[in-house]
């Protein structure tokens, strides 16, 4: 039994009071820590926190994090490209936008995340992941586990247990990847499929892939038994303890100004605003009174909001000083289904109460909030 | 001042770059050659190619994702400049200079080559400059006497930029906090630094002149005459606020409430309140919390008061119509979508219970319940949020008492309710006794409503309310 219960923890930090002084082990070289959190955001803030504030010049820091059902984008992705956000929110399933680069990835308590840290100097993925491999190896010898060359894991020579994405400050960078234990594969594969047509955009593409749990491989493994044995290694290659402290994301004492990183992880600038720039194009059949209407659609989306918009309506289907207020009300606000919606039934309220007219408002209105 | 140097030397900018060229890298090694720049009448910034630096693992080229300045923008060493991407790794580019961004080699989504020009920057003669070296971690030697000062073994960070300002106001850097990035003190910290300082050595100089005719025989009279004389000095620094004006767009939420609030302007508002007695009310809803809690429903008063409104408006119906725009037709709406205002995350939104006519007060709880998870989830649909006919205004749950609402168009009343509070009040007997008072502030639209229609509608609800055992005789 190697983690430490939170009673000494506690010990350790009353004894060594600063935060510095707490990720200050006995033996140098490394560093290895646990979220207490199951909260995405709350651990994306830890590794923030690191990168900004811990020298790792004498000590390189492992971290090993587990998230409730989440998925989480790379830095310069769409969302709506990535992934099904109706089903998100229907399933009250977390969006997370990392800093790191990389692909989406889907994350439940049967995944595993673990981030290493270093100096910029001494920043090595290859050597990150042999580790990885290495640990499974001494686990269970007979994985069939190996590396690629697109910093991949692949069980079996054809599916994917782990991906990988990296961040590189000025001092410090971190690489990160995931782990497939026992993961749901069924949600993951529906959230992690776009509904949304007709988007251009450059944002980075994720590239799928067919994946598998290694509890599939091997049911008697579990994820504290991975992370055990990640550590173990972990510890023997830098020479330390293995010792794995527990850290909860939501002491501010110990890391100080953590509550502000975890505030803004969650804004929807940060998840949604840093978008990088897309059109949508695409053409909504409205069913009205035994007819399929086609209506054209193009917007431009800038920093998460509606830059242009455009729906090519049939002539008089809707008053015209109505359609240029709902363009008028759509341009500059967010590309979000909550927000539309308020403004589009307030724009109701100060038109002509005709049923018909409000019929017609209400089918468009509701067709346009599905692209979102 | 960099900034006016070089308006003052446009024209001759254009030569100095060329010549700075010419020089190359070397130009940057050998400060002599910065004090020739110094030197001259009209000395500007020399311009300097920030070259993209090696990124790691042997990688030659990566994409511009983002930029974080702009052309013109000012920028200090250790500043975050661009976020570019290399193969599934985002990597930040900082500053290795003070100064301000003359040009921006690349776009968004183009290709940049390490050890190619990224930015050009414009540098402040006078400051120094960092080393070749990117990973740098002390930062680099200003021309005046300044060295990083260090507190703990610790080397404090801050620009050359900070340590004169710190300088300049006699400041130990030491005895700053920092709140920049590895706890780097920043302009800003400085500045709040010597706000402290200032408001500490005022004294309360009114007192110090009345103290010397009554201290004759102590030598205190000395002291207050110091301090008159001290008085003037903290004064006459300037407090530092750097605070700034923030405009932003009205978008979403905000410009919804001004389209609503601004076609409300057309609606001439009349209002009527009154104080109703909720003991009762109050009684009973203990009475039902538990029964609506087994299946799984949460009670507050709310259904209770919506209810008792649907009822008034089966007899007042006038206030669940609605005014064409011309003021010609009145339509008399057969349903009472009864609007409940809610308070989200991002602002106001007011989604309706439908048909609380046929509703019993346990439907309106139960829909009221999802309506309210519905309303914090971002996630009301259209339908949830139109047809409304008359609208409740909770506004008690957070504060108030008599309020003063605005009518939603298209509808022409509108009723907002103030907290319980208990106060005492006489009963029958003229004992005085303790009563759960709650204030309601009712707007109408004086077009079609007069004020004796509103009136009697409020009794009537009040009634039903003050004696919930009434409503049982009119419930359908």
């Amino acid at each position: 039994m190697v983690l430490q219960s939170f009673k000494n923890c506690l010990w350790l930090s009353c004894v060594l009071r600063t935060p510095k002084a707490f990720f200050w082990s006995t033996a140098s070289g490394g560093l290895i820590i646990q979220s207490v959190s199951n909260d995405v955001y709350q651990n994306l803030a830890v590794e923030d926190w690191i990168h900004d504030h811990m020298d790792l010049e004498k000590q390189q820091v492992l971290f090993l994090w587990r998230n409730s059902p989440a998925v989480v984008i790379g830095r310069h992705q769409n969302p709506w490209q990535e992934c099904n956000l109706r089903l998100l929110r229907q399933k009250n399933i977390k969006l997370a936008r990392r800093r790191s680069g990389g692909g989406t990835v889907y994350h439940d308590l049967g995944n595993i995340n673990l981030t290493f840290f270093t100096t910029r100097k001494k920043y090595e993925r290859m050597e990150n992941l042999k580790l990885i491999v290495k640990a499974l190896k001494a686990l269970r010898p007979q994985l069939d586990v190996h590396v690629t060359d697109r910093y991949d894991i692949l069980l079996d020579r054809q599916y994917k247990i782990s991906g990988t994405a990296a961040k590189l400050g000025r001092t410090s960078a971190y690489h990160h990847c995931t782990l497939l234990c026992s993961a749901d594969k069924l949600v993951l594969s529906s959230v992690l499929k776009s509904p949304y047509k007709g988007l251009k955009s450059n944002a980075t593409p994720s590239v799928p892939a067919s994946v598998k749990n290694l509890f599939e491989e091997d049911p008697s493994l579990t994820s504290e038994m991975l992370l055990d044995a990640i550590a173990k290694e972990y510890a023997t290659q830098h020479q330390i303890d293995h010792h794995i402290n527990l850290i909860n994301p939501a002491d501010e004492t110990l890391l100080p100004g953590i509550s502000n990183k975890t505030k803004e992880l969650q804004t929807w600038e940060w998840v949604y605003g840093k978008t990088p720039k897309f059109s949508i194009n695409t053409c909504l059949n409205v069913a009205y009174k035994d007819s399929v209407l086609d209506v054209k659609v193009n917007m431009d989306v800038k920093h998460g909001r509606i830059e242009v918009c455009n729906i090519d309506l049939p002539e008089q289907w809707l008053p015209p000083g109505l359609y240029s207020e709902l363009i008028k009300s759509l341009t500059g606000s967010k590309f979000c289904p909550n927000e539309t919606t308020t403004l589009v039934t307030t724009l109701l309220r100060v038109c002509p109460q005709d049923d018909e007219l409000h019929s017609r408002w209400s089918l468009l209105c509701e067709n346009m909030i599905m692209l979102m | 001042v960099c900034i006016h140097r070089v308006r003052s030397c446009s024209s001759i900018r254009f030569i100095k770059s060329k010549y700075v060229c010419v020089f190359d890298k070397s130009a940057l090694k050998f400060s002599h050659q910065q004090r020739l720049f110094r030197t001259s009448a009209v000395s500007c910034g020399q311009i300097v190619q920030f070259k993209l630096s090696d990124i790691g693992e042997g990688i030659t080229e990566v994409t511009v994702k983002e930029w974080y300045i702009k052309e013109g923008d000012s920028v200090s060493q250790f500043d975050s400049i661009c976020e570019v991407q290399s193969d599934k790794a985002s990597v930040t580019i900082t500053s290795r200079y003070d100064g301000v961004i003359r040009k921006l080699h690349y776009s968004i989504d183009d290709i940049a080559f390490v050890g190619k020009p990224l930015v050009d920057i414009e540098i402040d003669a006078s400051k120094g400059v960092a080393s070749e070296e990117d990973v740098v971690e002390t930062p680099p030697m200003s021309h005046e006497e300044h060295t990083h000062q260090e507190i703990k073994g610790h080397k404090t960070l801050a620009t050359p930029a900070v340590r004169r300002l710190a300088m300049e106001n006699n400041i130990k850097l030491s005895e700053v906090v920092g709140t920049g990035k590895d706890n780097r003190i920043l302009k800003e910290d400085i500045l709040n630094y010597l706000a402290k300082q200032t408001g500490a050595i005022l004294p309360p100089s009114p007192k110090a002149e009345i103290v010397p005719p009554l201290r004759k025989t102590e030598t205190v009279p000395a002291a207050p005459k110091d301090k008159a004389r001290k008085i003037p000095v903290p004064v006459s620094r300037p407090i530092a606020f750097s605070g700034k004006d923030k405009t932003e767009p009205v978008t979403g939420f905000q410009k919804a409430m001004v389209k609503t609030m601004s076609a409300a302007l057309k609606i001439p508002h009349f209002g009527y309140c009154d104080e109703i007695d909720l003991t009762q009310l109050v009684q009973l809803r203990e009475e039902l919390k538990p029964l609506a809690e087994l299946r799984g429903v949460k009670l507050s008063f709310m259904p209770f008061f919506i209810k008792a409104a649907s009822l008034g408006l089966l007899q007042y119906p006038i206030l669940n119509a609605s005014l064409d725009e011309n003021c010609q037709n009145v339509t008399y709406k057969a349903s009472h979508n009864i609007g409940v205002a809610m308070d989200t995350e991002q602002g106001l939104i007011v989604p309706n219970v439908k048909n609380v006519q046929v509703c019993s007060v346990f439907d309106i709880a139960v829909e009221l319940n999802r309506l309210q998870s519905l309303g914090s989830a971002g996630q009301l649909g259209t339908s949830d949020l139109t047809g409304g006919t008359f609208t409740l205004s909770n506004i008690g749950t957070i504060g108030g008492t008599y309020a003063k609402p605005v009518i939603l168009p298209p509808e022409v009343a509108i009723g907002a309710l103030g907290k319980i509070q208990v106060l005492p009040r006489f009963n029958g007997k003229g004992e005085v006794i303790k009563a759960q008072i709650m204030n309601v502030s009712w707007s109408a639209d004086h077009r079609i409503i007069d004020g004796a229609t509103m009136a009697r509608f409020s009794n009537l609800w009040k009634s039903y309310l003050e004696n919930p055992a009434s409503m049982l005789l009119d419930l359908k």
